[in-house]
């Protein structure tokens, strides 16, 4: 998770309202979490436990941003998320609400 | 995180596979020389059906997503679909191998209409005279039946499975094309010496040469052609890896369970040496794949031993344990194909004939005159 966005490209992804797709099952490991799209069948690697928690958060918070907040991210680190969620976006592992 | 530090966490070890490979029977309509289960004859021994729903729901607890069926010829089992159903309805998706012999246009028709499968047909040749010599008279014409009856039932894009060797390598191009003309998907994987392959593998396994020409047909073809991640020890032929892990996975993200619950570190190593336990036995497979010694010895970082002061260890990462166990060479030195040759020069001092046997061998005697029976192995090794 190195790479960052211009600022105003994350804020727009940050402000996006996000959800787990349904389709896709969570299953814990110790590097974080494998994610299973029955759908397409792909297998995603969620390579860090705060990954998973923010992922498993967003169901319950109105965007990226609340769900990072909600999870006590330092907000520093918020751009790199921003970047790794829009990855699990097009691999189809979270989708907008 | 980066991919070396992800392959590093992989190599310690998944809370449960993530490629579980399970053989539902030893039974085989045919009896390929390369068969890596040394399969032919059912094993009185074999799971129940109660056994083998029992194992489904503990990969169920276990969050298995999906398990790869073969044999063997899996569906010749009676409770082959009833399996199948049974596995899906759990939630875990499943791709099985078969040599098409038993796909009429009902079972097609059957299994289109099931979410969540797979379906993977072994050919190993784009011309009957190819395959049959590897697979058997009549297998080609068997497996293009197969995958006629799924193109007509729009099951949609299966998947055609290839053994790369010796005489079917200048074959890949034709491959593919065969699978676009039937909207399949294709996979190749590599030849191991394993089971019946132990016989054969001396005259089937590529050449060095081919060994280069594979590297660079898979770069060309990147994702659109699937391998299983068979073919990392190419790895050490260039500076671009082939597209996947590039590690073994074997104790540590994949394992093989036998037909008669067996587990082992990897569908090519049917050995006592690599059986980690039995579904068997008191705590299932979860207790086989959490704390059996075998597997969590794997999951320790691996010496590189004789590679280690090759500049190519990184690349190869010493290659497939299957193939040097059934080659009689040392697991912590190069692999039978090293690509820089190592291993071939190691080849030349092993003698053969005490190389491991295989645990299983369910080869079907075969009738000669004179009333002696045969194996088609000793065949194959004494032509």
């Amino acid at each position: 998770m190195s790479d960052t966005l211009p600022t105003a490209e994350a804020d727009a992804r940050l402000d996006a309202a996000l959800e787990l797709n349904p389709q896709v099952a969570l299953r814990p490991e110790p590097f974080g979490a494998l994610a299973y799209n029955y759908g397409n069948r792909r297998l995603v690697f969620l390579k860090h436990l705060d990954m998973v928690r923010v992922a498993k958060a967003l169901v319950d918070n109105p965007s990226l941003r609340a769900a990072l907040q909600a999870c006590e991210i330092a907000p520093s680190r918020w751009p790199s998320f921003a970047t790794a969620f829009e990855s699990l976006k097009s691999s189809e592992v979270v989708r907008e609400r | 995180m980066s991919v070396e530090s992800l392959v590093s966490q992989l190599k310690s070890g998944l809370d449960a596979p993530i490629c579980l490979t399970w053989e539902l029977t030893y039974a085989c309509n045919l009896q390929c020389v390369h068969c890596l289960s040394s399969s032919g004859q059912r094993d009185p021994r074999e799971l129940t059906t109660a056994e083998a729903k029992h194992v489904l729901d503990e990969l169920h607890d276990l969050q298995v997503f999906y398990i790869n069926i073969g044999g063997g010829e899996p569906m010749v089992r009676r409770d082959f679909f009833e399996l199948l159903e049974y596995s899906i309805s759990k939630g875990i998706g499943v791709k099985f191998s078969t040599n098409g012999a038993f796909i009429d246009a009902d079972k097609a028709r059957r299994l289109a209409a099931m979410d969540y499968l797979d379906i993977q047909i072994s050919l190993d040749g784009t011309d009957a005279v190819t395959n049959d010599a590897v697979r058997g008279t009549g297998s080609y014409d068997l497996a293009i039946r197969a995958m006629e009856h799924l193109r007509d039932a729009n099951f949609g894009p299966f998947k055609i499975s290839v053994v790369v060797t010796r005489h079917n390598v200048d074959q890949l191009d034709e491959f593919k094309a065969l699978a676009d003309e039937y909207g399949a998907q294709l996979r190749v994987t590599r030849l191991r010496p394993s089971g019946r392959g132990a016989d054969s593998w001396h005259d089937l396994h590529p050449t060095n040469a081919q060994q280069r020409q594979i590297y660079n047909w898979l770069l060309d073809h990147g994702d659109s052609v699937l391998t299983g991640d068979s073919f990392f020890h190419l790895n050490a032929l260039g500076e671009e890896p082939l597209p996947g892990l590039n590690m073994c996975g074997a104790g540590r993200v994949v394992c093989l369970i036998d037909p008669i619950g067996d587990v082992y570190a990897c569908p090519f190593v049917i050995h006592d040496e690599f059986k980690a336990g039995s579904v068997r036995d008191d705590g299932g497979f979860a207790k086989v794949w959490k704390q059996s010694d075998l597997f969590l010895e794997l999951r320790e970082p691996q010496s590189a031993g004789a590679c280690g002061s090759c500049g190519s260890y990184d690349a190869c990462q010493g290659g497939c344990m299957a193939a040097k166990f059934f080659t009689g060479l040392p697991l912590d030195g190069p692999d039978p194909e090293c690509v820089n040759g190592y291993g071939e020069q190691l080849l030349d001092a092993v003698a053969r004939e005490l190389n491991p046997k295989p645990s299983m061998d369910h080869t079907k005697p075969v009738r000669v005159s004179l009333g002696t029976t045969r194996k088609p192995s000793d065949l194959v090794a004494s032509s």
